[in-house]
């Protein structure tokens, strides 16, 4: 640092000019006291001189806060500039030097009632920034003031000063009443001020997400708007990323917010215009898709869109990022607008990335011709990562679009024909994904893959040669040759290529037996005996006890039809989608990351989901009716049922914010796998005696051994999940010992004033499979109880007691029973408000008596509640969004396995788990007695209290009364 | 929300100066910015943000300058990015060149400025004419101007001073289009666009309230006029001057223009333009040789208008050697530092044809590296014409002294984005 210093005064020292460089001359030894002396030197001029060399030092990172006394002295001068010097040392030593700052506080409280207007604003703006405890108290009073400075520009700063003093001591900030105060800046009648005050709120409500400071109605919502017309550009983002926030009441008032905002989309600040569109974005969801309006919103989003890629290099990145999620979200609004995306040279690599990506989203059989054009002009670039995607994305397109996959092919093939070597390997890999979705098709370009076998030396390269070899064995002829090529150099390969090729050979040696047992025996004894991991050793033994046992099921397990591969790959997760869609423009829009993933300390802060239709169904105007009946249709990108059951799978490891998700890459060979272990592992398992089978169930790596390395994993497949997987991934089973159904303390439901001197207090409990009604009967009466004798009306679960109240002996005054009465769901059904209410009747030999309780619906969860994750899939799929509910679960200290543990002994199982950067989500199903199915999706994220549980069912009356039972469950 | 510092580093990486807003990240983490640079870049992974634990970089390269914002929540990037680029425009109007010998030179006024133009992370004014009201760079000059109230920055107009004076009052008003095209290697038009900017130098007294008319074909069909010669807009961005909401309403550009030079509105039109400056060129290599290059240009426009300082950028093999050239008008010249012959054609006719043809050789031990295949690019510029057609219809302007002015339109159409991909 300071050799700048010094080198820049050489140089500087021949100019004749004179700048501000000439101030980083003094920072000779000793001069810190040549310093001391001129700033207390009685000549202003000199001072500032002084000053401005302090400051020059300090740029150049050389410590002179033992100057912190005599620059704070200089302090005190009516000269703006010297007074801004002094500020800013100030704002840079002020912590390092807590007793000293508090000299500092007397001149600030004058400052703050300077006539100027610039000086009290700076003022309130620097004491801001000087963040020491100690004084903080002192400045409330002079910001007080501020905040209700006759000037515009000192407020608005004092505005911004209660965010800076809230975050040094939030508690002094809410005590004082400042956020109050800030609240009413809101209605302020300048616009700068208001968008400050906007700015101030949404940063504290921000870091403290339980304030509901940001409390949005209506009016504040109109108040905002009319600032928008109004403000700087800056400020109309901190206005628009606000009203992003808000939820309108209904469709109504979604459209006249929409179309307040709309005229945003023409401001030449890009960053105004994803602002914007955030707020259009989430607010459409609301919007019914018949109304004429929608249609003009749609239209009316891609123009500004399309012209974020004439600016900046940097913003347009930031876009194509938001443009990649709108796509997903809302493919219709750019679906004619290709042309835009087609990549220029002088594109910055990230942009010709990113621009890659989107044109392979919105490939269609209407633009293939020229998507295919394009991408093969891209394929015979120098660029290596982006040649790679483009071959990648040609591979694509043949699956997303049938019609193209003969062009597809062929454009491949002359790119193998370029001999370029990462070009050949990256299309043997689309290639064989290609022959995953249309098998039997394309198999004439076999002769042409293999001329090429011996330039593959990437391992995903070399295992997709494998897979199609070990594929098409039966029509290649050498393919025992090729095989055996590969085997040479076994223990060298790497793992993905080694499962690849063990696969392969068994392939082979099924389809033809006769010439490849030796190879077979081989292949199997390097990846047994010779072999350290553990994935392939348990693989190699799978297929030898099947091989030896029974071939006849080997061939049906190994040579199974494949289950054909989807489409769509490496879509968003819906939920993450959405919670993205909710901010855009922001760094998590960037990273396709939940702010959660990246922040710290933003635990508790609420994931941000679109508002559903739901709301405007239940309004009273007639239209809206009709709104949330269209709205029902599924959002347009719904990925495959393989994707989700993936993802339930946690088999897709890869991050989702790779810039190139692995495509269905590699899929065949764990194709392979999957069968095996479905078909296979069952009778492997069942076979006591085996000492094998007892070593696979127990084997973590089983799960990771369908297939090589995770960033190989399939990105999607739809294989059917047979039992024996079920078993493999039974986590309920797997976690640990079920604890038994929680069931509540008993409470008081009959007081004894209101029954002649019986209490009765009871509560429910389901035990082995039996819901039992447990109560404690006691006499309070002087006289003796006797037959006693229950009775329920007719409730919503048709719940009746199985047998008579056994109270045997007569209750005699003073004394207590306990009584189990075994209750069964047969009764007469209706339904009950609340929905868990019960009417009891009790009698004895004095009178009869009526009480109501409330069961947990929990009681209702039966044991074979466990759905099939298939079919969970399609259900939560076929029910439509808004039959979603949410809620929270706050200070939940469980780990998610504990939990799901804990739910387990209420019947509420856990199906799938998969953890996204740090969060478990975990998806669960329970079943009612009366058939209902819930299912729901829980978010649980480590060191986090407050759990995010999503819940479907078709029968959305009874959310609450779940909700209540997680609660419950799980806080006991 | 945003930053919670800002940096400007040289080219090693090193802080020149710096300003930290929130005080939540720690100064210090700036120095991973240069390795991580570095690696990304090793990686051929560039990217405009970077992470380094919980701290994210958002960055931008001025010159031999980067100018960084650090972060560790969930900021608005896309404010970060407009905010940086405004730090540059707002430097750069201050020391006319920002680079890192200005930043040195004026840091005191730098410090100043980081102050102003941010507070706590939030952008706050940041139009630099405003800010030189109150923010100047002589300490003399402002010890005059220190009792004045910067009303300007607070008010709804937030970009204009009040009490401007001029003793001729008049517009000059540019409507400059920038031809996007991209030919495919087999001549085909892949994608073409205009860009159009309508910028303004504004030379008027007081608060004058201004009106700017032009053949929008949406504004004619609202008005329910003759649809002939107008011009469909796709996309208009304005300036923070203009008021959207009236344009959303009724398509009327209203607005108080800001002093001196500003850019009013740009527009993009999607038509598929001919291309104005047509290019054929057949490029052969012959591997150990030579390399022969031809190229056509045609002029598409109108006889009448001439197309100015016109440049053929063709690639050429960076191991190129020995070049012959041989133009029926124009000269060609090889820029080897750039790989490029630059054919120039000072002034070109609408209609007329013209042809280069260029000769190199190529050594007998080729360069084994496979080279990127750049496309031929052309600039150029015809003035007195628009492609799209667009015209200032009116503009009117009323201040309340009444004074009358005098609006000037000047027209032009220039190259933008103008590649045309070869075979070789």
């Amino acid at each position: 640092m300071q050799e700048w210093a010094n080198q820049l005064c050489e140089n500087r020292q021949f100019g004749s000019k004179m700048t501000d460089s000439k101030y980083f001359t003094t920072t000779k030894k000793g001069e810190i006291f040549e310093l001391k002396a001129e700033l207390n030197s009685d000549k202003k001029e000199k001072k500032k001189e002084a000053v401005k060399k302090v400051i020059a030092s300090m740029t150049v990172g050389k410590d002179v806060s033992a100057l912190f006394p005599d620059v704070v002295n200089c302090m005190q001068t009516d000269n703006l500039e010297l007074k801004k010097l002094v500020y800013l040392y100030l704002m840079n030593y002020a912590k390092s030097q807590p007793d000293m700052a508090i000299m500092a506080v007397n001149t600030f409280v004058k400052d703050c009632e300077d006539p100027n207007p610039l000086i009290r604003a700076l003022a309130v703006r620097t004491m801001g920034c000087i963040r020491v405890d100690k004084i903080t108290e002192y400045l409330c009073e002079p910001l007080r003031k501020c905040l209700k400075d006759e000037d515009p520009y000192v407020r608005k700063t004092a505005a911004v000063c209660v965010a800076k003093l809230h975050d040094i001591n939030a508690q002094l900030v809410e005590d004082q009443g400042f956020l109050d105060t800030l609240k009413d800046l809101i209605s302020d009648s300048n616009p700068m001020v208001v968008a400050n005050a906007v700015a101030a709120l949404s940063e504290i409500a921000e870091s403290h997400p339980n304030s509901n400071l940001m409390d949005l109605n209506p009016q504040t919502i109109n108040k905002l708007l009319t600032a928008l017309n109004e403000c700087t550009e800056w400020g109309q983002i901190f206005i628009l990323d606000c009203l992003a926030n808000y939820t309108p009441r209904d469709d109504r008032e979604s459209q006249s917010i929409c179309e307040r905002v709309t005229p945003r989309l023409s401001h030449a600040n890009s960053a105004v215009v994803l602002s914007a569109v955030k707020v259009l974005m989430k607010f459409m969801e609301m919007l019914p898709k018949d109304l004429d309006y929608y249609g003009t919103l749609l239209k009316k989003l891609a123009p500004p869109l399309v012209t974020l890629l004439s600016a900046e290099p940097e913003l347009q990145y930031v876009a194509l990022r938001n443009i990649n999620l709108i796509v997903q979200r809302r493919p219709e609004i750019l679906k004619h607008e290709m042309k835009v995306f087609f990549v220029k040279y002088n594109d910055p690599i990230y942009v010709k990335l990113e621009k890659l990506d989107i044109m392979i989203r919105l490939a269609s059989q209407a633009n293939i011709a020229q998507v295919l054009a394009e991408l093969k002009e891209y394929a015979t670039e120098v660029d290596v990562d982006f040649v790679r995607k483009a071959v990648r994305a040609i591979g694509r397109c043949a699956i997303k679009v049938e019609q193209s996959a003969e062009r597809c092919v062929s454009t491949l093939l002359d790119l193998i024909q370029t001999k370029v070597n990462y070009v050949v390997q990256e299309a043997i890999v689309v290639i064989k994904d290609i022959f995953r979705k249309y098998p039997n098709k394309y198999e004439s370009v076999i002769a042409t893959l293999c001329e090429n076998l011996d330039s593959l030396d990437e391992p995903e390269a070399r295992a997709a040669m494998i897979w199609i070899v070990g594929e098409y064995a039966e029509r290649i002829d050498n393919a025992d040759e090729l095989l055996e090529s590969f085997l040479e150099g076994f223990h060298d390969e790497s793992t993905q290529v080694q499962l690849q090729l063990l696969t392969a050979i068994v392939k082979l040696f099924l389809k033809k037996p006769t010439e490849t047992q030796e190879l077979v025996q081989q292949v199997l004894s390097l990846a047994t005996q010779d072999s350290d991991n553990p994935d392939l050793r348990d693989r190699g033994y799978i297929y030898w006890r099947l091989l030896s046992t029974d071939p006849v099921a080997a061939k049906e397990v190994v040579l199974a039809e494949k289950p054909l591969i989807s489409e769509e790959t490496d879509l968003i997760e819906p939920t993450l989608l959405e919670e993205l869609i909710c901010h855009i423009g922001t760094l998590a829009s960037v990273y396709h990351k939940p702010p959660s993933a990246f922040v710290e300390g933003s635990r508790g802060v609420q994931h941000k989901r679109l508002p559903g239709s739901t709301e405007s169904g239940e309004s009273e105007s007639p239209d809206t009716a009709s709104a949330a009946a269209v709205s029902d249709a599924p959002p347009a990108v719904i990925p495959s049922q393989g994707d989700l059951l993936g993802d339930l799978l946690n088999l897709d490891l890869t991050p989702p914010t790779t810039a190139g998700p692995p495509p269905p890459a590699s899929s065949g060979m764990q194709m392979g796998a999957m069968d095996l272990l479905g078909g296979g592992l069952d009778s492997l398992m069942g076979d006591e005696s085996e000492p094998l089978g007892g070593d696979l169930g127990g084997s973590p790596a089983i799960g990771a051994g369908f297939g090589a390395p995770p960033a190989a994993m399939p990105a999607s497949f739809s294989a059917p999940v047979s039992g024996g997987l079920d078993d493999l991934f039974d986590l309920g089973g797997g976690v640990g010992m079920p604890m038994g159904a929680y069931s509540a303390p008993k409470t008081v439901w009959l007081p004894a004033l209101k029954a002649k001197g019986l209490e009765i207090s009871g509560t429910f409990a389901r035990r082995s499979g039996v819901i039992q009604m447990e109560m404690t009967l006691t006499n309070k009466a002087m006289s003796v109880m006797t037959d006693f004798a229950i009775q329920f009306n007719r409730n919503s679960f048709g719940l009746a007691p199985a047998g008579p109240l056994q109270v045997l002996t007569p209750l005699s005054p003073n004394q207590s029973i306990e009584v189990t009465l075994p209750l069964n769901t047969v009764g007469p059904v209706m339904k009950m408000e609340p929905l868990n209410n019960l009417q009891v009747a009790v009698k004895n030999n004095i009178d009869v008596f009526y009480f109501s309780c409330q069961y947990p619906i929990s009681m209702l969860f039966v044991e074979d509640g466990k759905m099939e994750r298939q079919v969970f899939l399609a259900t939560w799929k076929d029910i439509p969004n808004d039959s979603e509910a949410q809620f929270q679960i706050k200070d939940c200290h469980l780990s998610s396995d504990a939990a799901s543990n804990k739910l387990q002994g209420s019947n509420i199982f856990t199906i799938a788990k998969r953890t996204v950067d740090g969060q478990d989500m975990l998806y669960q199903s329970m079943k009612l007695t009366n058939g209902i199915w819930v299912l729901t999706e829980m978010r649980v994220q480590a060191g986090n209290p407050v759990y995010t549980v999503s819940l479907k069912c078709r029968a959305a009356e009874v959310s609450q009364w779940v909700f209540q039972s997680y609660e419950a469950v799980l806080k006991n | 929300m945003s930053a919670s510092a800002i940096f400007v580093l040289d080219l090693k990486g090193k802080v020149l100066i710096c300003r930290n807003y929130k005080g939540d990240v720690d100064m210090s983490e700036i120095d991973h910015f240069m390795p991580l640079l570095m690696q990304h870049e090793e990686e051929g992974l560039l990217c405009p943000v970077m992470s380094h634990g919980s701290v994210h970089f958002m960055w931008i390269k001025h010159s031999n300058l980067y100018l960084v914002a650090t972060t560790n929540k969930n900021s608005n990037a896309s404010l970060v990015y407009a905010f940086l680029y405004k730090l540059v425009e707002v430097f750069t109007e201050y020391f006319k060149e920002l680079e890192e010998e200005s930043i040195q030179d004026n840091f005191v006024v730098v410090y100043e400025l980081l102050d102003e133009l941010m507070d706590f992370g939030f952008p706050q004014t940041t139009d630099s004419k405003i800010l030189q009201e109150y923010i100047t760079q002589e300490g003399a000059k402002l010890e005059v101007a220190k009792s004045k109230v910067p009303t300007t920055v607070t008010n709804a107009v937030s970009w204009r001073s009040e009490g401007i004076k001029y003793k001729k009052n008049e517009v000059f008003i540019d409507v400059i289009e920038s031809i996007n095209v991209l030919v495919n290697a087999n001549g085909s038009v892949m994608s073409s666009d205009i860009v159009g900017s309508i910028k303004l130098k504004t030379m008027l007294s007081g608060m004058p309230e201004l009106r700017l008319g032009l053949n929008d074909r949406v504004l004619f069909g609202l008005t329910g006029r003759d649809k002939g010669k107008t011009v469909m807009m796709e996309d208009v961005k304005f300036h923070q001057c203009v008021r959207l909401s009236r344009f959303e309403s009724d398509r009327t550009i209203s607005f108080i223009p800001p002093d001196g030079e500003s850019e009013l509105m740009s527009y993009r039109i999607n038509t598929h333009v001919k291309p104005l400056i047509w290019i054929e060129s057949v490029i052969e290599k012959f591997s150990h040789s030579r390399v022969e290059i031809m190229v056509k240009a045609k002029g598409q426009f109108k006889k009448q208008s001439v197309a100015n300082n016109v440049e053929v950028r063709v690639p050429v093999p960076s191991d190129a050697d020995s070049p012959k050239f041989k133009t029926s008008t124009g000269n060609a010249k090889y820029v080897p530092e750039k790989n490029l012959v630059v054919w120039t054609i000072k002034s070109f006719p609408g209609g007329k044809e013209f042809l280069m043809r260029a000769h190199f050789g190529l050594p007998s031990v080729e360069n084994e590296e496979a080279e990127s295949k750049p496309p031929i690019t052309v600039k150029f510029e015809i003035p007195y014409f628009t492609v799209s057609g667009i015209q200032v219809r009116y503009m009117k302007i009323i201040e309340k002294s009444g004074y009358q002015a005098l609006p000037w339109v000047r027209y032009i159409t220039q190259s933008g984005d103008y590649q045309l991909r070869t075979n070789v």
